[in-house]
């Protein structure tokens, strides 16, 4: 689209300004948070200085220690198999015209981000906990299912993007060289699909990285992960030890963003 | 993977491909809603629960109450101030993510291609930050001991602390707070559609500033405003953390009603109730989208 230079028509009353209030609105905040983060002393009102003692502090504590195990276990097992079968599922749903059922495997599989996460945990909760009743397993097995589930339409959109945007002609060639379909699929779709699958893991792992209100439902007794921790300190004080596992939390979420910048783009 | 072959095949593949990803979503998403809206109907159990038994007092309780003496039937005033809360907060949290998010879309999608993915990029960094961090990251700007109140005491505008925080304000900004990426996103993908040489012909026929934003602009990037304001209503309606952790105990939204019935409350047939209520709006929503959405692409 080329945009008329001459007389800049785009640029509207107060729309300038607006946005810029906007990102500093946006930003604000988490500066202070981060800022805050590296404030020496006991008290969260008073600037002590800078120092990493939070930082230590919440590293050497073993809940927290715990707590980012159990986050990290959840989120590698709920990225691992929501995007194999979302890849899957994409395979099935994409680049082959439309067939009948379509619509309900889209609705189904984008139901997540629909349904209000406090419906869906209370759903869980009540379903996991006659589970439990029932098997008398109380383990990380429910947290992952649960994450594994409502990961799926976030790995499954950008393998779907990826698909699309593929060429059908590479298959074709693989099919006429007598390559059996599998071999077509592990030599010729795969890599092509990579960059797609791994945007797909991505996203999956920083959506269960986050999660906190279906967490907080499902989990038993004892299996905090790195929110719902941060959540429940937040009942007696807000602690500097809480900014520093945020800023933690944070970088490795822009870190795992550039990353995906960086795949989704290269071949694009 | 056989080679398409007919209408058929490409069915039973699809459907086989999906098979894995779907029954996982309806064992660990969809079915368990199921669960919720027969729990909605059952009698409450002795402490928690339920007894196998039908019962209209879940659905009944959304609305009415009891006296524990007479007997006699009265509105739940408690809940309505709730559910009036919640509505009012949410389409609150719409309006003002619209009014800044309408400009901060059009300032993206009219900036040089070049640093254009900058500005949607560091959009895209709170909307994938953790809510709870976000959460937080607001608390600390409007506690009484926060930024805010700090900087306006020092600069001698207030002598007292204003108390924001645990208040319907509170929640208000943090909702808006967190939720304006989710407004700006799918305005920015519809301004970046827009054709600006409508703007151009508008004000050759002497269309004033305000004429063009209301006329032309608006009606055409109307998709994305309702694409936008469902997004933020949406979630808002069924917030959680964030009126837990800004509104302290008492300024409870629907959420937080629903978990008080699975905790203290020991009511599960009424906290089955009302997430059906929700759900339902949620699905109400969405069906009014399709319809529009899908009148404004015909409409061309």
């Amino acid at each position: 689209m080329a945009k008329p230079r001459a007389f800049d028509v785009t640029t509207l009353p107060g729309f300038t300004f607006i946005a810029i209030l906007s990102f500093v609105l946006l930003y604000a905040p988490i500066v202070t948070l981060v800022v805050y983060s590296f404030n020496g002393g006991n008290s969260v009102n008073q600037w002590g200085g800078f120092s990493l003692e939070w930082y230590v502090v919440a590293f050497n504590n073993a809940a927290v220690q715990d707590a980012t195990m159990r986050s990290l276990i959840i989120a590698l097992w709920a990225a691992v198999i929501s995007t194999s079968v979302a890849t899957l599922a994409a395979l099935g749903t994409t680049r082959r015209g439309k067939f009948k059922g379509q619509t309900v495997i889209y609705i189904i599989i984008n139901q997540p981000l629909m349904v209000p996460e406090i419906v869906t945990a209370v759903a869980l909760l009540i379903f996991f906990s006659s589970v439990k009743l029932a098997t008398g397993y109380s383990g990380l097995g429910y947290l992952i299912l649960a994450h594994s589930a409502f990961c799926i339409p976030f790995a499954y959109l950008p393998i779907r993007a990826r698909l699309e945007g593929m060429d059908t002609a590479m298959e074709t060639a693989a099919a006429d060289l007598y390559a059996t379909p599998l071999q077509t699929f592990r030599y010729v779709t795969l890599p092509l699909l990579l960059p797609g699958v791994i945007a797909g893991a991505m996203l999956a792992f920083i959506i269960s990285l986050d999660n906190v209100v279906i967490t907080e439902f499902v989990k038993s007794a004892g299996q905090d992960t790195l929110p719902t921790y941060m959540l429940g300190q937040l009942r007696r004080a807000l602690t500097p030890e809480v900014n520093a596992i945020s800023t933690t939390l944070l970088a490795l979420t822009i870190f795992i963003l550039i990353a995906f910048a960086l795949v989704t783009k290269k071949r694009n | 993977m056989s080679k398409p072959s007919g209408q058929r095949s490409k069915g039973v593949n699809g459907w086989l491909l999906s098979t894995p990803a779907l029954v996982l979503l309806l064992l660990a998403a969809s079915g368990p809603l199921l669960i919720v809206a027969a729990y909605s109907v059952m009698e409450k159990g002795d402490y928690s629960g339920v007894r196998w038994v039908l019962s209209g007092e879940g659905w009944f309780r959304v609305l009415f109450e009891r006296d524990i003496f007479d007997q006699t039937v009265s509105l739940a005033d408690a809940n309505l101030s709730i559910f009036w809360r919640s509505v009012k907060l949410s389409i609150a949290t719409t309006l003002i993510t619209f009014f800044l998010g309408l400009p901060t879309a059009w300032f993206i999608a009219t900036r040089p291609a070049s640093s254009r993915a900058f500005w949607l990029f560091l959009i895209t960094i709170p909307f994938w930050t953790n809510l709870l961090i976000r959460t937080f990251a607001i608390m600390e700007v409007i506690r009484n001991q926060g930024i805010l109140n700090t900087a306006l005491m020092k600069s001698g505008l207030i002598s007292e602390p204003i108390q924001i925080l645990y208040t319907d304000t509170a929640v208000l900004i943090g909702m808006a707070y967190v939720y304006l990426p989710l407004m700006v996103l799918p305005l920015y993908a519809a301004v970046d559609r827009f054709d600006f040489k409508l703007i151009e012909a508008g004000y050759d026929l002497y269309a004033s500033r305000w004429q063009i934003l209301r006329r032309v602009i608006l009606p055409i990037i109307k998709p994305g405003i309702i694409a936008g304001s469902i997004l933020v209503f949406i979630p808002s309606l069924g917030a959680y953390v964030t009126p837990r952790v800004l509104g302290g105990g008492k300024n409870m939204m629907i959420g937080n009603f629903i978990e008080l019935q699975f905790g203290q409350g020991q009511n599960w047939p009424l906290g089955a109730a009302l997430s059906t209520v929700l759900l339902l709006v949620v699905l109400v929503s969405l069906v009014v989208y399709t319809r529009v959405s899908s009148r404004d692409n015909q409409d061309g």
